[in-house]
């Protein structure tokens, strides 16, 4: 009826710009405006991997992504079992500063962080990306939330009868309770690492990049062949958008979630 | 056998049971000694990593950015010599530095705004009776997802001068080509349509949450009163969303007051000016240009302060707005 045809009218605004780099991307850059797909994908994605070291940033992100969002989500939820369930001196006020936290632009502090990523001689390695972005407090308050209401305090008293000690309890009784909340958690860690671009490319180079850097380096050369760039913009999007089609449903059940409780 | 009750029940307080003498007696099992060293310093080790890491990254940086705003920081240099406020000083008359600040207002106000009642539309859209309703709400957040380096190139693309599709489809439909990249607002204009396509979506999920949180029985009323959906819309939908729009109004501002990838990337011969005459540059692209092309960390630290307290203030200025204009409801 009348809701329909403004909702599919906004998805193909919505899938219109991956049309439109894909039609770009499969024919010549010398085409005049072409409307539709042509059959030079694969040779323009043959010449992005002549270009930029396509796979190792594939790579790159793949692990900076990975090792983030693993270590934001255990220590996101570690932290968040503790004020969300332990007694302990000064709990309150600590909570307030994780929040308070949260207004803090991180990317404000590039400058002495780039000084010490210099300094320690790690510029241009991974460590660099990934360090920083080990916990958030975004992570340890969604967690600390989901936890309240998500593990009974009943089972943490009962594993401490049974002489369990607080990190058994965590890994026995915290964790396996809390999947739902720290699938959710993950999935936008990993997207937003993923995404991340600032700071990688004022920490790394163009030989070790990922694959934001990648791309950008792509683009920035003084002759800009568009067929080219946006088979590299095509080829980078292919694996977020399988991601999209497999967690999507969590990735808007999360968001929703989010808005309510946050 | 406990004294110590290790669980705080939900947020309630629940009352010490008094210390007892015996409570440090040895002839506790060193077991339980054990136990109660866990139950009293552990939670300490579990939020430890929380801040050990944000006092390394997060609070040190803002500090020490503090520190370095006070000296002719040159990258390589011998020297920095302390200059006291000078960078700031330079600063407040730096021309560009204004220039960069309007451009991200301009460009954050053209954004947030169409964002905003396209959001709120799309959510009462979505709040209908769908067929299919999880796909819908998917379709929506797509360009979320998409990654934001490639998509603001392919826009880049778009919109360029003498090629991009835009040009093209405005001159089949007889109207003049804009030169998005040289004109000041039209680049605006355009680098704003990229914030928009990738956020609204976004916004429409976390607004419809917030519709779907409305009671029934509200509408029921109003319907036995024979208030017409408009007049539902304004009278019961908007102001019971007010929160939500406070919300993603300030958050949408803290993101656009550090727009960066967008402006960056827009046009691949612009570089980190920002166009020609910097008609597009934003202040974190500035701070970026200052600090790792001309090399000037001091003068970019002191930008860095400044964003962030402007950042400071326009959250809250923004918080205050939206709660007087979103509703006259209570407090």
């Amino acid at each position: 009826m009348g809701v329909y045809g403004p909702l599919i009218a906004f998805i193909l605004g919505s899938v219109f710009p991956f049309y439109w780099s894909f039609v770009v991307a499969s024919n010549d850059d010398s085409a005049d405006s072409p409307l539709l797909p042509g059959g030079k994908f694969f040779h323009n994605a043959g010449r992005v991997f002549d270009t930029i070291p396509f796979w190792k940033a594939l790579g790159n992100s793949i692990i900076v992504s990975g090792t983030v969002t693993l270590s934001v989500v255990l220590l996101s939820t570690l932290a968040g079992f503790a004020f969300a369930k332990l007694r302990f001196r000064g709990r309150g006020p600590l909570m307030v500063f994780v929040i308070a936290t949260l207004a803090v632009p991180t990317q404000l502090g590039i400058i002495p962080l780039y000084m010490a990523m210099a300094e320690f001689g790690w510029s241009g390695t991974l460590g660099a990306v990934i360090i920083p972005n080990l916990i958030t407090a975004f992570g340890v308050f969604w967690m600390r939330q989901y936890i309240v209401d998500a593990v009974p305090d009943e089972l943490i008293e009962a594993a401490r009868m049974d002489g369990c000690s607080l990190l058994r309890t965590f890994w026995h009784v915290c964790l396996p309770a809390v999947r739902p909340a720290a699938a959710m958690l993950g999935v936008f860690t990993f997207m937003m690492s993923w995404n991340d671009f600032l700071w990688p490319l004022v920490v790394l180079d163009a030989e070790n990049p990922t694959m934001q850097v990648a791309l950008e380096k792509l683009q920035s050369g003084y002759y800009v062949d568009n067929s080219l760039v946006l088979a590299g913009t095509t080829l980078a999007t292919v694996p977020i958008l399988l991601v999209f089609l497999v967690l999507g449903r969590q990735i808007v059940a999360g968001i929703m979630q989010g808005a309510v409780k946050g | 056998m406990t004294t110590e009750l290790t669980v705080a029940r939900g947020r309630g307080v629940e009352p010490r049971p008094p210390r007892r003498a015996d409570d440090e007696d040895v002839k506790v099992p060193w077991r339980h000694r054990l136990t109660r060293l866990d139950v009293r310093y552990t939670p300490y080790l579990f939020i430890a990593p929380f801040f050990v890491l944000f006092a390394i990254t997060g609070l040190f940086p803002l500090v020490y950015t503090a520190y370095v705003s006070l000296f002719d920081w040159e990258l390589g240099a011998d020297e920095t010599p302390f200059i006291g406020i000078d960078n700031y000083v330079t600063l407040v008359t730096d021309s560009q530095f204004w220039n960069a600040l309007v451009n991200t207002l301009s460009i954050f106000v053209l954004s947030s705004g169409p964002q905003l009642v396209i959001a709120v539309l799309l959510a009462v859209l979505l709040n209908t009776a769908l067929r299919a309703r999880t796909a819908w709400r998917m379709g929506v957040l797509l360009p979320y997802v998409a990654s934001l380096v490639a998509l603001t190139i392919i826009f880049g693309d778009m919109f360029g001068p003498q090629y991009g599709m835009v040009n093209d489809i405005l001159e089949f439909f007889g109207l003049g080509r804009i030169d998005w990249q040289a004109e000041r607002w039209w680049s605006h204009i355009a680098i704003a349509t990229m914030v928009n396509w990738r956020w609204t979506g976004y916004n429409a999920l976390i607004v419809l949450a917030a519709m779907q949180a409305i009671p029934r029985d509200v509408y029921e009323a109003a319907i036995v009163d024979g208030a017409s959906k408009v007049r539902q819309f304004f009278s019961i939908t908007l102001p019971l969303l007010r929160p939500t729009l406070i919300f993603v109004v300030v958050t949408s501002s803290i993101g656009g007051m550090q727009i960066f990838t967008e402006p960056k990337l827009f046009n691949p011969a612009g570089g980190n000016n920002g166009g020609a005459t910097n008609q597009y540059q934003t202040v974190v692209l500035y701070m970026y240009q200052s600090g790792f092309q001309s090399q000037d960390l001091g003068y970019a630290s002191a930008m860095a302060w400044v964003l962030f307290l402007i950042i400071i203030a326009i959250a809250g200025i923004n918080y205050l707005l939206t709660r007087r204009l979103a509703g006259t409801g209570e407090g």
